[in-house]
């Protein structure tokens, strides 16, 4: 456990030493990245060693009141933290290449400084066990975060993103607090002893406050426009790890209760299949990369809360294998996402810096001079649709697996849940889509744009953590098995006493037939595509594309992103609300026309901001009427006020 | 002796309300001043606090204070207010409403046992209620300051009931922060009429944002 | 079991292309003609297997990818269906949810395939397919839900088990045969045939699947007819199991039975092919919503 808080502070001061380098020394972010690299590595065997010899636990005396420094790391907990640490590595070794110190001058020691300070803070909450150590940690990482997010704040978007996620990010803390004062007490109480009094509060904050955090629809107005505005190694941070600090937060405050009502497993369910569904329509809407990225999280994070709902449930209806399945799939796809979805955040940032801009119309051809970088992407597109071998489809599968057994040993209380099945294969074919236009308009075809057609390769810097990711991808979908003690063990943490987990080892063994399915799958691949390559190099390769036999095709006429995206957009209309300008042609020869599409956040641009700027024009009619100038009328504000207080306490 | 007193304080303020002479208000005013210098000497029998304070209410309400407007209103050289915001009837009507009220409602205050049957809290609230319509519902700002030494009357009334408890010292806070109040409203009153040529304070509402 | 690994595959191996020239000779008798041999899919494969590639040079290597895909993993899924009467090879608990997603793979390659080539033509014919494919999904769900409820397991050899027959007498058969619709609809969506996708057109804006390889040739190309052969014949067997869950226990006679019925499915197809013209492009999303429908009522029949 000591070696884990070492850990914790090598890693949240890791960018201090920097802030007294010059602006144009090396000498700052290479120690930087030194100390991170060594709170991970000495974090990484604290948790391997408490995992092995039992329950470790720091517990000291704080001078705060209702303070108390307790750390303890549990299953649960070294869920999390695991891929913290591997992303935490990666994102601050890319950042060497990304956004170096000679290029940035005057925003990379501060984005340092805070990277270290956001992982330090997930770091000491995720194995915090009092209220005040783990809101300190929490408003922390927010801070940092929003430090983050506005590095490159000379840009007007980047500071409104950082506002609305300071707004959001407050205004969860806001329940959390009255979440930790409901909750009382020194030390968190143990899995499964809390009654079922007040229990519904409980639960209706933590998931306003956590929800919030984590990007539950209709929560996450504040994801897309701060993941987008943050450098690409800070969003794959954010979104990679920050977000799920909010699941880890439900789960925690769940396994509190004994008992608990159907109605919290229900919520969350449909919470999530909102969330997953309506995410990856507005991600299939988007024309900036990063957003598209960001929406996909959303939709995770839905498929994340459809795993925990459907554990809920188990635990309301006595079902233990829909505990371990739901429980198993969501921490595995806490951790799978954490995974791709930095790889993805992480290779498009080296798309970003090759073109110079975030839209996909500039976008093109990449993979000619990006081989890499394209095959890394590749690799994180088919693990985020959850497509077989790599990680994605294991923890889809688990949360298939658990609806499948609502259906076959449950009664008819459940049968509404069976819903999420086909929700679930929506979702998977939307997101299939989604990455199919974004890989295919990214890197193939033609460049789009000239800054396109002179793209460089990342240099090895910012290549080597993205095939780091891409490695624990293909591990955890190649050896699930490696993984069932883990997920095992933080089912049994999170049950406590309250649910006696017979040997469900039989629900998880089919893993290991699914890690032979994969081997055997990308043997015959490679076995083919040699075998085709082999065939194939003695053929011309330098013959203009066929297309109909069209003489001249030019990069304009391939498909944009949202020519893609079209005909799925146009049926999620009802959602989306996309707004469309001009694109009607008329009569026989027809002059130059414009048309532009944008599809901007439901919730934010069509529900939050109309109704708070009806809420100031209110509020400033009324302040008109009230302040009008009329010294009169002031003193009578006075007089009435005196009458009032006078009858008011008169008996 | 009491009772005839306060009998002529409300009376005095049922004029006030109802004049349009802004010297004879002034000159109401003051002797009210007198009157309710007298009240704690009747009140609480002839002692040196009493009479120190009755000394120090006669001179700076009955004298020095209305000395003060009268040479504010040459100055400016005006000697009749203009039609107040509700008209002088309804003033009047709603100052009756207001006296009748305060003798109703001091039933209700939970008082100690000695002063229910007075005339003091009822007369207290009355003056200080006609104190705020003079304010309230007046143009000119000589007036509204005649409002205001009107509430402080109240307020002395209710003191000289407490007078018992309170210390001097805050007797003496409290007469000095009418002495400074009057200072400054005459400082205001002159840069107004010197920056706008006028007192009227309907015309302040220009300046509102 | 290894034994029955094989024999599944040189099944799907041998008999792949067959149902194909089942198909164009049934379309060409009722179009009064003589049509093309019942071989003629393999003489084609043939001949494709003979002739050079030439590549456009806007593509990558993962223009060979999608033929190397699609040709694999129809030899993974078929391990985990039963031909006939003859049980699946490799079973094991959720392994339909493998079976659904490695097609899922397949698609995923063709389509990203299909826009290496940076033809406008190819990219419409990716946008289709996804498209249709995203919403078929949820109905094959429901489908597999309503097949999980009589079963007693979860592999697909437990869900198209011998119960079946037992299940098409007792009250599930009104279930199971709305399923059987639904399944040879999505059939027909997978591997675009009328009346979602014509395979005989030559006007490319009209067509889904044969437009996404219209760049491919020499024995690439051979791979992709061969891999939706494949996946043709897989899909199809599901079908004729659900259909006909006999089981003489003979080894042979159950696999005459199979082929017997693969050839009434094909002939069924080709008699669809033949009456119906392909559905206008905006009510494809439509016809496959109300399928989806269909299946969601099956499964309230089946649950009640």
């Amino acid at each position: 456990m000591t070696w884990l808080a070492v850990g914790i502070l090598l890693i949240a001061v890791s960018g201090v030493p920097g802030l007294f380098t010059r602006r144009d020394a090396v000498a700052g972010e290479r120690s930087a990245v030194l100390l991170l690299l060594t709170g991970c590595v000495s974090s990484t065997v604290g948790v391997i060693l408490t995992l092995h010899t039992g329950a470790g636990r720091i517990d000291l005396a704080w001078a705060l009141p209702a303070g108390r420094l307790v750390l303890q790391l549990d299953a649960i907990s070294a869920a999390f933290i695991l891929p913290l640490l591997l992303v935490v590595v990666a994102g601050s070794i890319y950042g060497l290449g990304y956004w170096s110190q000679r290029q940035h001058p005057e925003s990379g020691r501060g984005l340092r400084l805070f990277y270290g300070l956001i992982s330090g803070a997930m770091l000491l909450l995720l194995c915090a066990r009092n209220s005040l150590l783990f809101l300190i940690a929490w408003e922390t990482m927010a801070l940092a975060g929003f430090f983050l997010i506005t590095t490159e704040d000379r840009l007007p978007e980047v500071r409104r993103a950082g506002y609305i996620y300071l707004i959001a990010t407050h205004t969860g803390t806001l329940a959390l607090i009255g979440l930790f004062a409901l909750l009382g007490g020194d030390v968190w109480p143990t899995a499964g002893s809390l009654g079922v009094a007040g229990s519904s509060a409980l639960f209706l904050l933590g998931l306003f406050g956590f929800g919030m955090k984590a990007g539950l629809m209709p929560l996450h107005i504040w994801l897309p426009g701060a993941h987008a505005a943050a450098p690409s190694h800070a969003s794959a941070l954010l979104s990679g790890v920050m977000i799920k600090t909010g699941i880890y937060g439900l789960v925690r405050l769940t396994s509190f209760f004994a008992e608990i009502p159907p109605w919290w497993g229900w919520t969350l369910l449909l919470l999530g299949v909102i969330s997953g569904i309506l995410g990856v329509a507005l991600a299939l809407a988007q024309h900036d990369i990063k957003r598209l990225l960001a929406y996909h999280s959303v939709e995770n994070i839905g498929i994340i809360a459809m795993g925990l709902g459907l554990a809920l449930l188990g635990r309301s209806y006595g079902q233990p294998a829909l505990v371990l399945l739901g429980l198993a799939s969501c921490l595995l796809h806490v951790a799978n996402h954490g995974l791709f979805k930095s790889l993805l955040f992480l290779s498009a940032g080296s798309v970003i810096h090759s073109v110079g801009s975030r839209d996909f119309s500039q976008f093109g051809g990449l993979l000619k001079s990006q081989r890499w970088t394209g095959l890394l992407f590749l690799g994180g597109a088919v693990a985020i649709c959850g497509l077989p071998p790599f990680n994605g489809f294991i923890s889809e599968w688990l949360l298939y697996l658990g609806g499948f057994q609502i259906l076959q040993k449950s009664g008819s209380a459940l049968y509404p849940a069976l819903l999420l099945l086909p929700a679930l294969a929506l979702i998977g074919g939307l997101a299939l889509a989604c990455f199919v236009k974004v890989f295919g308009v990214t890197f193939l075809g033609s460049p789009r744009s000239a800054a396109a057609s002179q793209a460089h390769e990342a240099p090895r810097r910012m290549l080597l953590p993205m095939a780091l990711l891409l490695v624990a991808c293909v591990w955890i979908g190649l050896v699930p098995t490696s993984l069932r003690p883990l997920l095992e063990a933080a089912v049994a943490d999170w049950t406590g006493s309250s649910l006696t987990l017979p040997a469900l080892a039989g629900s998880l063994a089919p893993l290991g037939w699914i890690s032979l399915a994969g081997w055997v799958l990308i043997a015959l691949l490679l076995l083919f595509g040699l075998w085709l390559r082999r065939c194939s190099t003695a053929s011309p390769h330098n013959v203009e594309t066929w297309g109909c036999g069209y003489r001249f095709p030019a990069p304009r006429m391939q498909y944009t992103a949202s020519s893609f995206a079209d005909s799925l957009v146009q049926l999620f209309r009802f959602g989306l609300w996309t707004d469309r300008h001009g694109g009607k042609v008329g009569g026989l020869f027809p002059p130059a026309t414009q048309f532009s599409s944008h599809t901007p956040d439901a919730v934010l641009e069509r529900l939050l901001a109309p109704a708070f700027a009806g809420l100031a024009w209110l509020f400033c009619w009324v302040r008109k009427l009230i302040q009008n100038g009329f010294c009169a009328l002031y003193l009578l504000y006075i007089a009435v006020t005196l009458i009032v207080l006078l009858t008011l306490f008169a008996r | 002796m009491a009772t005839l007193l306060l009998l002529t304080v409300i009376l005095i303020n049922f004029f006030t309300l109802g004049s349009a002479r802004l010297v004879a208000c002034i000159r109401a005013v003051a002797v009210q001043g007198a009157l309710l210098a007298l009240l704690p000497v009747v009140t609480h029998g002839v002692n040196g606090h009493s009479l120190l304070l009755g000394a120090g209410a006669l001179l700076f309400k009955g004298l020095f204070i209305p000395w003060l407007l009268l040479r504010a209103i040459r100055e400016v050289r005006i000697r009749r207010e203009v039609e107040p915001f509700i008209g002088f009837v309804a003033t009047l009507i709603l100052g009756s409403l207001v006296t009748a009220g305060a003798f109703i409602f001091a039933d209700f205050l939970p008082l100690a046992a000695e002063h229910h049957e007075g005339l003091y809290v009822p007369t207290a609230l009355a003056t200080m209620f006609s104190g705020f319509l003079l304010l309230i519902t007046r143009r000119k700002a000589i007036t509204q300051v005649l409002g205001y030494l009107v509430l402080e009357n109240g307020i002395f009334i209710f003191a000289v009931l407490l007078s018992a408890a309170l210390p001097l010292m805050v007797e003496a806070g409290v007469l000095l922060d009418l002495l400074v109040g009057i200072f400054v409203m005459g400082i205001v009153l002159n840069q107004i009429s010197r920056e706008f040529s006028t007192l009227n304070t309907e015309r302040l509402t220009a300046l509102k944002e | 079991m290894v034994a029955r690994l094989l024999l599944q595959l040189f099944i799907l191996l041998l008999f792949a292309p067959l149902p194909l020239g089942v198909i164009n000779k049934t379309k060409a008798l009722f179009a009064g003609r003589n049509g093309p041999p019942l071989l003629q899919p393999y003489y084609d494969l043939l001949r494709l297997w003979r002739k050079g590639f030439v590549f456009s040079r806007t593509t990558t290597w993962v223009f060979l990818a999608g033929p190397v895909v699609g040709l694999a993993v129809p030899l993974l899924a078929v391990q985990l269906i039963p031909f006939g009467g003859l049980s699946a090879p490799v079973s094991f608990e959720g392994d339909l949810i493998l079976f659904v997603y490695l097609f899922a793979l397949s698609r995923f390659f063709t389509a990203v395939a299909a826009l290496d080539t940076g033809s406008s033509f190819e990219g419409m014919g990716a946008v289709r397919e996804v498209t249709f494919s995203c919403l078929a999904e949820p109905t094959i769900f429901f489908a597999l839900l309503v097949l999980a409820r009589g079963a007693d397991g979860l592999s697909l050899g437990a869900l198209l088990g011998p119960h079946l027959a037992g299940q098409w007498q007792g009250e599930g058969g009104a279930a199971l045969g709305l399923i059987l619709v639904c399944l040879f609809v999505v059939l027909l969506v997978e591997n675009s045939r009328i009346p979602f996708d014509d395979p005989n057109t030559h006007l490319e804006l009209t067509m889904v699947h044969e437009v996404m390889v219209l760049d491919h040739s020499g024995p690439a190309f051979g791979m992709i007819l061969y891999g939706a052969a494949m996946k043709l014949m897989v899909l199809s067997a599901l079908l004729v199991r659900i259909a006909l869950p006999l089981q003489t226990g003979s080894l042979i006679l159950d696999l005459v039975l199979f082929l017997c019925g693969l050839f009434v499915l094909a002939v069924l197809i080709g008699v669809v092919e033949s009456t119906m013209a392909r559905l206008r492009l905006p009510r494809v999303p439509q016809v496959l919503v109300g399928t989806t429908l269909l299946s969601i009522f099956a499964l309230v029949l089946v649950l009640r």
